[in-house]
């Protein structure tokens, strides 16, 4: 958009601008009121938001009810809060042991002491990748129960709410990445068999939808084994999803490797070193730094689908959320649920977006 | 360069190795379900797990219902753990032929083609049932004959929607189903007013009123429009395992017959001279022990969940919020159609 | 490699061709090694559990109903003439574009050859339509159809709630993606809330919402909502008058057709006139004028083209007129609102790659806002939206698969259902599968052959 015409005579005056076009009256006349259409649009959408978070502000808050049993609502126009109350470590645990919740709570610890790592630079080094590949193993020890440790075994059926959703969404990246990186360096082979192989399970996952991936695994997946191993449900979901995600990783990956200079390469064969040589330390690293940002937006949306686990009969997050609202004491807090439960996925994926979109400044301005 | 090579060779090598043992080297498993069972040291029963009274788990991860009981009782004669599995009428299937659950129980319709297709065997009758209709009161409706054009929620995966599309079609009545994938949200629909029927087992609908916003608002329609006998199923060629389960479940009809409880089978096996008694107590005779169990396994079972009536009466007798009378599932002395065969 | 050692003493595994063999065999072994292993397994598992296999219940009696059902064609003699014109229309004027290219003249930089494109692509299947329209048999799902019938009729509903669901998407992201670039202050911080909420919500969450926590507790049939004469809103759906076909259709859509002829004929006419004389003929209003005129000129003399059915409360529901049931809306609610913010940001960016210097050397120029927008920027940020937009169109067919949580019949939902009373679990999830694979496929063929047409423009 052109600047709006200055009046000559302001100009031909060499002062200070004119009061006008500063200060709170000159930014709003800038912004808000420029022409009588952008008048008329800042009204609408003035009154949209006053809308809005006078509504949201009287059924979140005003006329909510508070607390943590079924009369704190009784007769309140709002929101329920007390559902919430009452239920929040459903939300965050499903139907784990009372006694033994510290153990969820440590894994969750454990992860975003690693995610807090990841973000800061001085921290992102080889031993972080090793640390993060590894993490699933205590994670699950101490979810699911382990003998050396000490801990009494917790059958994957009580897994629910916060925790599966996080533990199918790290897992899921934790071992979907290194196979995607590994198909995304099988497309990019000069071996034809390799390439086609890869190329034909990228496209063949792309091509199909998420539930339908569940679907196989939960239904069929058993059939492909020997009878008598049977992976449980909470298993053949991450297999599911990894097998999934891996496809979507590789071609986040492959991005990276093509805007590699094809230089660095020649280069590093020209120094005699061996095919994995090169990928390991030339290209790798250099093509895994490009491709942070898309690949942490491809990790969020990782997260998001997580949630259709619900459809195949898992109690994730939304699953939680859709099971709670048939409690016998909270019948029919549908929104309640839905909205704690989105504002929960809210907050993870939008401060992961954020995170990428700092990293992704940091990269333009060394880069630039 | 050479040293590159026999490296890839050796991955190459592992690779496939790797492969097979993956995929090819678990022996197919001969054991049966009964050792497994033994070896795990516990029996994982596939159960529904939101319709209360039949199969339901609460906030705590705690299992309850009249086939959650069955399950217990089969357990409790083996002496082994009951782990339960919330399955889904889409996977309920795959699920025990899958080997995942060992034993079915979750409201399930034996039908012949059930019985034959799915590799899976039904062994009893646990409860015997019929499909029927529930709408809103204030809709005024008497009979399900007055119910043409309604639009009508249910569970998919069923023998109901079949069972409804046959009948709407016998009486020349138009409809428009809704199919959920839970039960849950088919209730929550029917609720909301989405459809004027909710249709499926007449035990259920009960179940489902008692999980009602207000109970008192809905009716059943005097129609029953199927039979479904619902009972517990096994994988199909383990007849032992069959046996077991199939035998517990007339143990405990038989159980209510001789007016064995779960308050005096002790004493009971101690004094009673009844030689049926004492056959199925296992005081006399080796009746578990031919089957595979302890001779005392159906002492165990009564005094774990008590007899059919018992079971009953706790999960959706007339005392319970679903309220069903006995009816059809009353012992054949009573004017019901329970028949256990003999002990002997 | 050792210097100077003969060649013949290297041993074969330093011949890079020899290993890159020996790797691909490998590789190629455990790929089929696993696959006949998994092969195996699932051919003894079945057989152990004594499942059937195959493809033949198919053509079994579904029995199960379906809420939402569309006639489909069968495929007899009018239908496969239908599609036969149509095809054929298509593949002659792709031959025909192609001669013209060989000429270096695109097909319809002549006025005949446009025309007789139009032709044969819309008039040759339309004429074959309107004299077959009586021999052209529809089979709508009943109980009594097969399970393959039924899961076509998941197919249709999957594709009529993509496209729906893709063409608000579109509109609504374009809507945000400008808002966001808007000089005013309140407009763009309302399309930011908007994408950065959205987002960052699961759509499975945002789509049960919609269906559990909107429009369930919409008002009941009998105390529905009145939004405009003869259209309900309640808890059952959308309730809309349908419009039924009358005798006067066939010769206003005849009326249309030479309309748009003559409005494309007017505009080239005029461009020729500008090019030679640099007079600018009146274009917009005519071609309007033309476009619906005649078409209503067809209607005042020879009919109108349909009549609308009302729906009106009979019994338990609203009868006659159209309804878009709580669970379609609540999908297309879901799916647009979703993938519109990320069409919104796709727009957004793609706007924002055009450099300032392009705007302002057109405006040098003395192009006016208009055409500053649609020849210089437009075709440019095009270049850049569209490779994304297409994946945006691939992914929100694929979630439309997420109405099984609705219980609305799409594909997944009725093979859901199939595999349920039939059991075959391992056939009607391939059949799923394959299906969808073809979908994308065909999109993104369709999306390509747009791309390089719009790259092409570009150069």
């Amino acid at each position: 958009m052109t600047a709006p015409v200055s009046n000559p005579q302001a100009l031909a005056a060499d002062d200070a601008p004119p009061r006008r076009e500063i200060g709170v009256w000159g930014w709003a006349r800038r912004n808000l009121f420029r022409t009588w259409y952008d008048t008329l649009l800042t009204l609408c959408f003035g009154w949209l938001f006053y809308r809005i978070v006078a509504g949201l502000i009287g059924w979140g808050i005003v006329q909510a009810g508070f607390g943590t049993t079924p009369k704190a609502c009784a007769g309140s126009q709002g929101a329920c809060w007390a559902f919430i109350g009452d239920l929040w470590p459903l939300f965050f645990v499903g139907a784990y042991p009372h006694d033994a919740r510290w153990r969820p709570a440590l894994a969750l610890l454990l992860v975003v002491a690693l995610g807090l790592l990841t973000l800061w630079r001085r921290t992102r080094t080889r031993w972080l990748l090793a640390c993060w590949l590894l993490a699933p193993l205590p994670i699950l020890a101490l979810i699911g129960g382990s003998a050396t440790l000490g801990l009494a075994a917790v059958d994957s059926g009580l897994w629910g709410g916060l925790m599966l959703t996080l533990l199918l969404a790290v897992v899921g990246i934790v071992f979907g990445f290194p196979l995607g990186v590994v198909l995304a360096l099988g497309r990019r082979s000069r071996l034809p068999v390799i390439r086609a192989l890869s190329v034909g399970y990228i496209e063949l996952i792309r091509g199909v939808p998420l539930i339908t991936v569940l679907f196989m695994a939960s239904i069929m997946l058993p059939l492909f084994f020997p009878s008598g191993f049977n992976p449980d449900k909470v298993l053949r979901a991450m297999i599911g999803i990894t097998l999934f995600y891996a496809a979507y990783m590789a071609e986040v990956v492959r991005g990276g490797l093509q805007g590699l200079a094809r230089g660095q390469e020649e280069a590093a064969a020209a120094l005699g070193l061996t095919y994995w040589q090169t990928t390991a330390f030339i290209v790798l690293p250099q093509a895994l730094r490009i491709v942070i940002p898309p690949m942490v937006g491809t990790f969020i949306a990782l997260l998001k689908d997580t949630s259709l686990v619900a459809i195949v009969g898992l109690f994730d997050l939304l699953g939680i959320a859709r099971t709670a609202t048939a409690n016998p004491n909270w019948l029919g807090r549908i929104v309640e649920a839905y909205v704690f439960a989105g504002i929960i996925y809210w907050v993870l994926c939008f401060s992961m977006s954020q995170a990428s979109r700092r990293l992704e400044l940091r990269f333009q301005t060394r880069a630039g | 360069m050479m040293r590159d090579g026999r490296i890839a060779t050796g991955w190459g090598l592992l690779a496939m190795l790797g492969a097979v043992v993956a995929f090819g080297a678990i022996p197919a498993s001969a054991a049966t379900t009964l050792e497994t069972i033994r070896s795990r040291g516990q029996m994982i029963c596939g159960v529904n797990n939101e319709l209360p009274g039949f199969g339901y788990v609460d906030a705590q991860g705690n299992y309850s219902g009249f086939d959650v009981d069955f399950c217990r009782a089969v357990g409790a004669a083996l002496g082994v753990d009951v782990r339960f599995r919330a399955l889904t009428p889409r996977d309920r299937f795959s699920a025990l032929q899958s080997g995942e659950v060992d034993v079915l129980s979750r409201n399930t319709t034996w039908t012949i083609s059930r019985d034959t297709n799915l590799g899976l065997d039904f062994v009893a009758t646990t409860y015997y049932d019929g499909q029927g209709f529930m709408v809103r009161k204030s809709l005024g409706v008497k009979s399900a004959k007055e119910l043409g054009g309604a639009s009508v929620c249910l569970t998919t995966g069923t023998t109901t929607e079949l069972n409804l599309a046959d009948w709407f079609r016998a009486n020349g009545l138009q409809y428009k189903p809704v199919l959920f994938e839970k039960a849950d949200d088919a209730l929550k629909a029917y609720e909301a007013g989405r459809c004027d029927v909710h249709t499926s087992d007449k035990s259920q609908l009960a179940s489902l009123r008692s999980a009602a916003k207000n109970p008192g608002e809905h009716v059943l329609m005097p129609e029953v429009i199927s039979k479904e006998p619902l009972g517990p199923l096994t994988r199909h060629g383990d007849n032992q395992w069959a046996d077991i389960v199939r035998w517990t479940v007339n143990a405990l009809i038989t159980a209510e017959e001789l007016g064995v409880t779960k308050a005096n089978v002790d004493q009971v096996a101690k004094s009673s001279k009844n030689p049926e008694v004492q056959r199925l107590l296992g005081t006399t005779g080796s009746l578990g022990k031919d089957m595979g169990v302890g001779a005392d396994w159906a002492l165990k079972a009564i005094k774990a969940v008590g007899n059919y009536g018992e079971i009953y009466d706790r999960n959706v007798g007339p005392q319970t919020k679903l309220a069903l009378e006995r009816g059809l599932n009353q012992l054949w002395s009573k004017g019901g159609i329970l028949f256990s065969p003999p002990f002997r | 490699m050792a210097e100077g050692a003969p060649i013949s003493r290297s041993a074969i595994w330093r011949n890079a061709q020899v290993r890159a063999v020996f790797y691909q065999a490998v590789v190629l072994a455990g790929a089929v090694g696993a696959g006949f292993v998994i092969f195996q397994n699932t051919l003894t598992n079945l057989r152990q559990r004594g499942i059937s296999s195959g493809f033949g219940f198919l053509r079994n009696e579904a029995g199960f109903g379906i809420a939402e059902v569309v006639p489909i064609p069968r495929l007899e003699g009018g239908f496969l003439a239908f599609m036969a014109a149509a095809l054929g229309g298509l593949l002659v004027v792709i031959l025909l574009a192609w001669v013209a290219g060989r000429r270096r003249r695109p097909l319809w930089s002549s006025g005949w050859g446009m025309a007789a494109s139009l032709a044969l692509l819309l008039l040759l299947p339309g004429a074959v339509l309107y004299v077959t329209h009586g021999t052209i048999r529809t089979e709508t799902y009943t109980e009594q159809s097969t399970y393959g019938t039924a899961l076509i009729v998941g197919l249709i509903n999957t594709v009529l709630v993509s496209l729906v669901s893709c063409v608000l998407a579109t509109v609504l992201g374009l809507l945000i993606g400008i808002a966001r670039l808007s000089s005013n202050f309140l407009v763009r911080r309302f399309a930011t809330l908007y994408v950065e909420v959205v987002r960052n919500i699961p759509l499975l969450l945002q789509i049960v919402f919609w269906y559990f926590a909107v429009i369930q507790t919409l008002p009941s049939v009998r105390q529905s909502i009145v939004v405009a004469p003869n259209v309900f809103l309640n808890n059952r759906g959308v309730y809309l008058p349908r419009p039924e076909a009358e005798a006067g259709l066939a010769p206003m859509l005849l009326a249309l057709f030479l309309a748009v002829i003559a409005a494309m004929l007017w505009t080239r006419h005029a461009r020729a006139e500008r090019d030679r004389t640099g007079r600018q003929l009146p274009v917009v209003l005519p071609a309007l004028g033309m476009l619906i005129g005649l078409p209503a000129l067809s209607g005042l003399v020879l009919g109108a083209p349909f009549t609308l059915a009302h729906p009106e409360l009979r019994g338990f529901n609203f009868q006659g007129g159209m309804v878009l049931t709580p669970e379609y809306t609540a999908l297309v609610l879901g799916l647009s609102v979703f993938h519109g913010s990320y069409i919104a940001e796709i727009v957004r960016s793609g706007i924002e790659a055009v450099s300032k210097g392009q705007r302002e050397a057109a405006q040098a120029l003395g192009l006016r806002g208009g055409h500053v927008m649609r020849l210089v920027i437009l075709p440019q940020a095009l270049r850049v939206i569209i490779p994304p937009q297409t994946s945006q169109y691939l992914s929100l067919t694929k979630n439309s698969s997420l109405g099984v949580a609705i219980a609305y019949p799409e594909l997944v939902s009725v093979a859901g259902t199939t595999l349920n009373q039939s059991g075959q679990a391992i056939e009607v999830i391939g059949i799923t599968m394959a299906v969808y694979l073809t979908i994308s496929l065909l999109i993104s063929m369709g999306m390509n052959w747009y791309n390089a047409r719009v790259q092409l423009v570009q150069r």
